[in-house]
């Protein structure tokens, strides 16, 4: 699939000006509120008519101002999933789910009922009316309401932000499987750097209005100059890995990636298995030599690859670890005591307990149980 | 199959003796005084007529006006174009006048030689004055402000993004409304009809002003009790009918009272 979108639209005083193509996979919409992201996936529905600009979607026309070309949303073929479900309330679970069928030919019908009643485990739910179920499994349904509509695209615009921490981490792993199994490629609009890293593929950095960076998530979350977009307190490089063993005596996984090999409290994973860790630049330290007497389980060698000094006593450090990005927030006065410079060899620490399994993500056989139990300790 | 022959023939036994018991009882002294009070509270031939008339005036005005009722409350709530206000003022029009002032405009337009009775009477053989379609308009128009307003009131509080909802879904406009809006505002068309049904109901002065006051023909139950009054020994008659009027008018509270519960109950609404 390619998207490819270049459009204006003025909202009051809010102007969108936004353009930028992509693959396929799942792709993060990221941003601030009020970045203009909702605008955005309103834009590819077909909600909005751009004053100005085109939208493409695999070589399709959707929009074309310059043309006149717009085509409405009930014949785009684009499944959406709004933040508040849209449930329609005087129809049972199940009609909601079968409503896209009314509309779609039988042969055009695709992604098949049964399956995607498994895939989001709402099987039970069918003949309940929406005004009966709980946030968690609204949005469930919503899911499988608009991936039974047959989409060439899905949009889902912030589907968690109207749930609670535990709610969030019962649908996360189904938005995994579905990343996984459908091959409906998935446009995610979130403001949750957490839940970006966790499932994108590709990130557009949204921020006012405009397009500030576009790219594979690893290198869009690991460029200093746009933590002040992606958000300081939260940023944090990302790292592919391997489960490497399980030791059973103290309750530990290792995992083995570029940088070199981590321990991190048990994970419900495979040997074997693929994921991506998600390390905060405030959970890193660094130290000059290899430190000896340190609780620190994880203690990897790298390279001062870029030091980014903002006007205040914290400094963005981006490490280069045999290839692989670390990040590290330290207070100015420590970089200057150890005299990091670009180039400087240093080791990072980091302790296991700061990488909980809320950090993690890819195709770990865990259930809704499991995260649910991470979120409890 | 004997065996339920035999049973048939007992039932009908039965049924004849039960039968013979209630005629002789009918015939009997005390039944007859009670049936004299029963006598009493029956409706005479010409009231019925005017009930009957009354019945189906209302319901084909309210029938008739509901179609229009719907397309103009959605193009009040929905729409934005020139002349919208002038529309609502035009809609509500009939609420504020005096009744004679709107049945004696219906009589002028609408009449005979009026400029749209006379091209509905000569094109499509369509004659109001003085007959009982002439009630069912006049009605209509009397009703129509109710009908719209309870219907636009309940299309303002449907949720417009679920009918975006449904857009997304492959339904284009028409599915949409029929699918998403229609069931929606299903209470508020439910009471615009029963509110609609009683003004027609009960409507008196643009109706006798339009189409006089002709038994059998525009003779609805207002008109029938009004002329009950004007006359000597009319008392029982008019009090008969005005009895009927209490009870239809009861009904209709009644079943828009279960059907709105109903509906309530479908949206899971607590």
């Amino acid at each position: 699939m390619t998207l490819a979108l270049d459009i204006r639209h003025r909202l009051g005083t809010f102007l969108l000006d936004a353009r930028f193509e992509t693959g396929s996979g799942l792709i993060a919409l990221f941003g601030r509120s009020g970045a203009g992201k909702t605008s955005v996936v309103n834009t590819i529905a077909g909600l909005i008519r751009p004053h100005a600009g085109t939208v493409m979607l695999d070589g399709t026309v959707l929009v074309d101002t310059a043309r006149g070309v717009f085509v409405p949303p009930h014949r785009r073929r684009i499944g959406y999933v709004f933040q508040e479900g849209r449930l329609f309330p005087h129809l049972t679970v199940r009609q909601n789910l079968l409503y896209g069928h009314w509309f779609t030919p039988p042969a055009a019908r695709g992604d098949g009922f049964e399956r995607v009643l498994g895939l989001l485990g709402i099987e039970p739910l069918l003949e309940r009316r929406p005004g009966r179920l709980s946030g968690g499994e609204k949005q469930r349904v919503a899911i499988g309401r608009a991936l039974l509509s047959n989409p060439r695209l899905l949009l889902m615009d912030e589907p968690l932000a109207a749930l609670d921490e535990a709610r969030k981490a019962e649908i996360l792993p189904y938005i995994e499987r579905l990343r996984e199994q459908s091959r409906v490629p998935i446009v995610y609009v979130s403001h949750s750097i957490a839940e970006v890293t966790r499932l994108a593929s590709t990130i557009v950095l949204l921020s006012e209005g405009k397009v500030a960076a576009v790219g594979p998530v690893s290198e869009v979350m690991h460029r200093l100059d746009l933590f002040p977009l992606t958000g300081r307190a939260e940023a944090g490089a990302v790292v592919e890995a391997v489960v490497e063993r399980h030791d059973e005596r103290f309750g530990l996984t290792e995992l083995r990636s570029r940088a070199g090999s981590w321990r991190l409290p048990r994970l419900d994973a495979e040997v074997g298995a693929r994921l991506r860790l998600r390390v905060r630049a405030r959970d890193v330290m660094l130290a000059k030599s290899a430190p000896t007497d340190v609780s620190a389980l994880n203690v990897l060698p790298g390279i001062v690859a870029d030091i980014r000094v903002g006007d205040g006593p914290i400094v963005d450090i981006r490490l280069d670890c045999n290839g692989e990005a670390l990040l590290a927030r330290l207070t100015r006065y420590s970089v200057e005591r150890l005299g990091l410079a670009p180039g400087a060899p240093v080791h990072a620490l980091i302790k296991s307990v700061a990488l909980d399994r809320r950090s993690l993500s890819g195709p770990i056989a865990q259930g809704p149980g499991a995260d649910a139990e991470a979120d409890e300790a | 199959m004997e065996h339920s022959a035999r049973l048939w023939s007992a039932g009908a036994g039965v049924l004849r003796t039960l039968l013979g018991r209630f005629v002789a009882g009918v015939r009997s002294e005390q039944l007859r005084v009670r049936l004299s009070a029963m006598d009493w509270m029956a409706l005479s031939p010409e009231e019925w007529t005017a009930v009957k008339l009354s019945l189906r005036v209302a319901v084909v005005a309210t029938l008739f006006s509901l179609p229009f009722g719907i397309a103009i409350a959605m193009a009040l709530a929905r729409g934005r174009f020139w002349g919208q206000s002038l529309l609502n003022g035009l809609v509500l029009m009939p609420l504020i006048l005096p009744p004679v002032v709107t049945g004696y405009l219906l009589l002028i337009v609408f009449g005979r030689k009026g400029p749209v009775g006379a091209f509905l009477a000569d094109h499509f053989g369509i004659v109001f004055s003085f007959r009982w379609t002439g009630a069912a308009l006049a009605c209509g128009v009397m009703g129509f402000p109710l009908l719209v307003r309870a219907i636009r009131l309940s299309i303002e509080a449907v949720d417009a993004r679920l009918e975006q909802a449904a857009s997304t879904l492959g339904a284009n406009r028409a599915w949409v409304f029929l699918t998403v809006t229609l069931p929606l505002i299903a209470p508020g068309i439910i009471a615009g009809m029963i509110l609609c049904f009683a003004k027609a109901m009960g409507e008196f002065g643009a109706t006798i002003t339009f189409v006089s006051n002709i038994p059998g023909e525009t003779q609805t139950l207002p008109s029938a009790i009004y002329t009950f009054t004007q006359v000597p020994g009319g008392d029982s008659g008019a009090l008969r009918l005005t009895l009927v009027s209490v009870a239809i008018s009861m009904l209709a509270l009644v079943a828009s009272e279960l059907m709105a519960r109903s509906a309530n109950r479908r949206l899971d609404i607590e």
